[in-house]
């Protein structure tokens, strides 16, 4: 029986087609939860990523992130936030201006953003790395500065494409805690693209699975673990 | 962006400055030549203030980059041109420039201009000359070639640079003597001298510029060129070589517009081009022989310069009529293996 | 990630600069071929069209593959020893044959390659008594090689620094053998760039005129570009020179196309930023090798510099400099270089921006990619219209608006724009398009554009490459004679016009010291170019 949901993100009979590869999804991303998206390598994850971050245009179909529509609209003018795997920041503006892009991209800051801004990199444990340039961070310290930036955009959905994906298992541990912290703080919308089952089932509410360009399985965490068929035991027995 | 505006807007405005408005006052009397001869080494300063002092005028010159530049700019122009005088075509260029029947007789005195070989013209006034002459380094050079039967028939591992033909009024000049004295016999004559040459310049420069750098020995120049050397450098290493068949003569004139609206002014100049005045400067500064007898003697240099005993010199219609025939002609002869 | 209307402005700057460019060429040669020369026609592919034609391309056939082939090993060896002293400055001289007047340029290789040049000097010191000629197809190559390898080299080597510096970490952590490090990372991203740049070589080649004729020994050595001087200045036959023109565009196009145009896209790595340290070649044979070709690419490169340099040293240096016309010569050249070189980097950033746009359109049509294939075809060939036929078609066009010499600089700014065009866009394409990889989603997810984005994202990255472009256009703009023959303006002088002038008057030896000062202002223009790679290694 699957529960009733706010509909925070709903993919309304999307196509597209990328090069001889057709996709279509057809499903609703639970509002305020953390939904992971997941499947095998080349399955579509990063293609519904895509469709909902604004970086693709279905050929047909709509795409509702709260109610609205904004199949067509530009990256920028959706209520989202995206941390990807790596290439988060601009490698030669510092750390308080990346954060900065964040909250105005003409970075017209009054004296209330900077203090937002060193909240935020409080908030991710980086305090006093305002100055600091990307290259001199670990990869770690560069992905919470990314958080940071989430932080301070308040956008209600964060997209997060594999995101701990470069990090060793402890620090992924910590940032794994840093992200359930932030969600619960603001309450919004996840979405995890994710590889990884231990990830999933230390993360999420809810399952998205594709497989082959379409949607598997949508279910809830525990019910997904609990499902006993063919691609899914493939995916939970060999990553 | 402001960094990239900023010099672009003070390039662009050094470049407008360039763009006033022309001079319009007094009365004008526009000059078409080319540019050695306006530049500071050479005659037109001199000339220019000279005459301005006389004629309570304002001499302009319009200084394109040569001779053959100078004409196809007024067949171009056409009637319309602004020019009074057209100063630096050579005799080659006579005929053409006759057909565009842009040119008025000059109608001035010219019982006092001489030039070898009598040429003599009532459109076109000669106010320079200059002989062709093969210019050898004597610090290598021994025994210089004293005849072109000599220079063909040499020791090809000596060797000289010439110019071309198809891009040179030098070129078209060498390329014309060989023919007076070979006729017929020419293309033979060039199949030898291909191995003496060494390379083939579009212009005088480049091959005056390898002979001075040592490059080569001998170079196809005017028999005038040592008289810079010796005067200017103080050196006579640089000689002319006396070829006993004679040489081609190379003559500079210029012609009155018939469109000219200052007719008189235009006259009273090229009178005066063949004056003292102008042919006292002219040794030394164009690096070429005077038309008519300077007020004061030439530097001693002048004295000591190749005085051909016979000048060659083709009509300029024949030159028209038989130039490409001559060029594709001295083309295979010199690209034979 | 572009918005649909950041899409239509960046589509409509690429239409803009076709159009503009495409006019002005056009203009030119309509001008022309409406001129009535009141003669018949001649044939055009006679037997010594065929001849020329045939040579044109063989020279540059050759020299493009020598000059390329040769730039490889160097390109290789610089980078691998991304810090030796003086390697800065080889990669700046590398920059002075293209500022220098051609003609200057043949002395100084005179200098050396001669019948009296050093390297003849030394053969007859160690007793080979027969001088080695270098004139002919020999000296032609020399020459092209010596003009065009220092240009190929900074291109190719501008390809292998922006490889990620985590490459070498994982080349060196696996323990690639250096064969293994060229065949698996250096080159597949020289392949990327070899054929535009040899595009390039090949054009500047089949375009050579001076170098041809002086040391090509004779008129077996002449190429098309001879010929449509020739028709169009000793001739005056325009329908002439315009079908030669057409005839080496249509060629070159064909052989272009051959060697695909351009390159595919690069596959960026992503890289934290990382300054490129390198740790293979550490062996006693790959430091002598490099060692080796970087000293052989620097003496090839420097003997014929110093040569004009020690000729130079003999004029009076501080007379000239200080002379009114050299200040008002140098002022003028400068500041037509500086528009030359801005207009041609501001319309290399219109055109790539516009065929960026198109190619991330989702669903190209026909229409735009034909246009994007124009705008590509355009920034190159672009090089191959002769200046004589854009200048006396200009000087036609101008003529009824008076007094002609008015325009000579900015004929002669644009004329020079056009040329620089090509390089403007090899040294800016890659560099802009690494970067939108890089920055495209992240700029596009944060609403990242117009004004701010310029000063923020764009401006700070891509200011070394826009420099660099800027200092090869204003270097080939300075060297550059103009097209202006017809035009005489007595006030408009160059400094190459100046050095010309002096030959002509005899005062080689002005000439020469003219030649000194010219290089030594393009050296400080590619300092211009090589800025900010100190500030690049920054407090990492």
């Amino acid at each position: 029986m699957p529960e009733k949901i706010l509909p925070g993100i709903e993919l309304d009979n999307v196509e597209l087609r990328l090069g001889a590869r057709p996709f279509r999804f057809d499903c609703t991303i639970a509002a305020g939860a953390i939904t992971a998206i997941t499947g095998a390598s080349g399955a579509g994850k990063s293609t519904l990523l895509n469709l909902v971050a604004g970086f693709s245009t279905p050929a047909s179909g709509t795409i509702r992130i709260a109610g609205e529509d904004v199949t067509r609209s530009h990256p920028s003018g959706r209520p989202v936030s995206i941390i990807f795997q790596d290439n988060n920041l601009f490698a030669h503006l510092d750390i308080t201006t990346n954060i900065g892009l964040g909250i105005s991209p003409s970075l017209r800051l009054s004296r209330n953003d900077k203090a937002q801004i060193e909240y935020a990199l409080d908030r991710v444990g980086l305090h006093g790395f305002g100055k600091r340039m990307p290259p001199e961070l670990s990869g770690g310290e560069r992905q919470r500065v990314a958080f940071a930036r989430a932080l301070v955009r308040q956008r209600p959905v964060l997209i997060l494409d594999e995101p701990f994906a470069a990090l060793d298992p402890g620090l992924r541990q910590s940032m794994r805690i840093l992200l359930l912290d932030l969600h619960r703080e603001t309450g919004n919308t996840v979405l995890l693209v994710t590889h990884d089952p231990e990830e999933v089932r230390r993360l999420a509410d809810h399952v998205i699975f594709i497989e082959d360009g379409k949607v598997l399985v949508r279910a809830e965490k525990t019910e997904f673990f609990q499902l006993d068929i063919e691609p899914l035991r493939h995916f939970l027995n060999d990553s | 962006m402001r960094k990239i505006l900023v010099p672009f807007l003070a390039a662009a405005a050094a470049l407008a400055a360039h763009v006033g408005p022309a001079l319009a006052q007094e009365k004008t009397l526009t000059v078409y030549t080319y540019e050695s001869f306006t530049s500071d080494w050479g005659p037109g300063p001199k000339v220019k203030a000279a005459f301005e002092k006389t004629c309570g005028c304002k001499v302009d010159f319009v200084s394109v980059a040569d001779g053959v530049a100078l004409l196809t700019r007024l067949k171009l122009e056409g009637e319309s041109t602004k020019a009074d005088i057209a100063l630096g075509l050579d005799t080659n260029l006579v005929s053409e420039a006759k057909a565009t029947s842009l040119f008025a007789p000059a109608g001035i005195d010219t019982a006092k201009v001489k030039v070898p070989g009598n040429y003599a013209d009532d459109t076109f006034i000669p106010y320079d000359y200059g002989h062709f002459a093969v210019i050898y380094d004597t610090q290598t050079i021994k025994n210089p070639p004293k005849s072109l039967k000599d220079l063909v028939d040499g020791d090809p591992s000596q060797k000289i640079a010439i110019e071309d033909p198809r891009t040179s009024t030098p070129g078209l000049g060498l390329l014309l003597w060989v023919k007076s004295v070979y006729g017929d016999k020419a293309p033979e004559a060039w199949a030898k001298l291909r191995k003496r040459v060494l390379t083939v310049t579009p212009g005088w420069s480049e091959a005056y510029g390898m002979f001075t750098k040592g490059e080569v020995p001998m170079v196809l120049s005017y028999t005038t060129s040592p008289a810079y050397h010796m005067v200017e450098e103080k050196t006579d290493r640089y000689q002319a070589a006396e070829f006993s068949e004679g040489h081609y003569i190379q003559i500079e004139v210029a012609g009155l517009l018939k469109g000219s609206k200052n007719r008189d002014l235009a006259r009273q100049f090229l009178q005066f081009l063949v004056s003292p005045a102008v042919q006292d400067v002219i040794p030394t500064t164009n690096w070429m022989m005077p038309v008519s007898a300077p007020s004061t003697p030439l530097p001693d240099a002048f004295s000591k310069l190749v005085q051909p005993r016979k000048t060659f010199l083709m009509g300029s219609d024949e030159v028209a009529k038989n130039r490409q025939a001559w060029i594709d002609e001295w083309l295979t002869a010199m690209s034979m293996n | 990630m572009l918005t649909a209307r950041q899409a239509r402005q960046a589509i409509g700057g690429g239409v803009l600069a076709l159009t503009l460019v495409s006019l002005f060429v056009a203009i030119a040669v309509i001008a022309l071929l409406s001129w009535d020369t009141g003669r018949a026609g001649s044939r055009l592919m006679t037997a010594y069209t065929w001849r020329i034609l045939f040579f044109t391309i063989w020279q540059a056939f050759l020299s493009t593959l020598l000059s390329v082939g040769l730039a490889v090993p160097v390109a290789l060896a610089l980078a691998r020893r991304p810090s030796f002293p003086g390697r800065i400055w080889i990669i700046r001289l590398m920059a002075v044959p293209m500022g220098l007047p051609v003609l200057i340029g043949a002395l100084g290789l005179i200098g050396i390659w001669g019948r009296q040049g050093m390297a003849n000097q030394s053969l007859l010191a160690i007793g080979v008594s027969q001088p080695v000629s270098i004139y002919g197809l020999s000296g032609i190559l020399i020459a092209h090689v010596f003009f065009n390898l220092p240009l190929a080299t900074r291109l190719l080597l501008a390809s292998l620094e922006r490889l990620p510096a985590e490459y070498w970490l994982i080349a060196s952590s696996l323990g690639m053998k250096p064969f293994s490090v060229f065949r698996l990372i250096e080159w597949p991203a020289l392949r990327r760039v070899a054929p535009g740049v040899a595009g390039l070589v090949y054009m500047l080649c089949a375009t050579s005129f001076t170098l041809v004729l002086v040391l090509g020994g004779g008129p077996a050595a002449t190429t098309l570009e001879v010929a449509i001087y020739q028709s169009l200045h000793f001739d005056f036959d325009p329908p002439r020179a315009i079908a030669l023109a057409f005839l080496q565009i249509g060629v070159t196009t064909i052989l272009l196309a051959l060697i695909s145009v351009f390159p595919a896209p690069e596959a960026w790595g992503l890289t934290a930023g990382r300054l490129p340290r390198r740790f293979d070649g550490s062996g006693f044979g790959s430091k002598a090798w490099d060692a080796i070709v970087i000293a052989i690419a620097a003496v090839f490169l420097v003997l014929p510099l110093a040569s004009i340099a020690i000729s130079g040293l003999h004029a009076d240096l501080i007379r000239l400099a200080s002379s009114d016309i050299f200040v008002k010569a140098a002022a003028t050249s400068l500041s037509i270089a500086l528009v030359s070189g801005l207009v041609a980097v501001g319309f290399s950033i219109l055109v790539i921006n516009a065929r960026s746009a198109i190619s991330q359109a989702a669903s190209a049509g026909a229409g735009l990619k034909s246009l994007s294939a124009a705008l590509a075809g355009l920034s190159s060939l672009v090089l191959l219209v002769p200046p004589v036929v854009l200048g006396t078609g200009w000087f036609l066009a101008l003529r009824p608006m008076g007094d002609i010499s008015r325009f000579a600089p900015i004929l002669v700014a644009l004329v020079n724009a056009l040329m620089a065009l090509p390089f403007a866009m090899r040294v800016i394409a890659p560099a802009m398009e690494a970067h939108r990889i890089r920055t495209g989603r992240l700029s596009a997810s944060l609403g990242l554009a117009g004004w701010s984005r310029i000063r923020h994202i764009d401006f700070p990255v891509l200011i070394r490459p826009m420099l660099m472009a800027l200092s090869f256009a204003m270097a080939l703009s300075l060297g550059d004679l103009g097209a202006v023959a017809l035009f005489g303006s007595s006030d408009f002088t160059t400094l190459p016009w100046l050095v010309y002038n002096r030959l002509a008057s005899y005062r080689s030896n002005d000439a020469d010291g003219l030649a000194l000062i010219l290089g030594i202002i393009c050296l400080a223009l590619t300092m211009i170019g090589t800025a900010g790679r100190e500030r690049e290694r920054p407090n990492a």
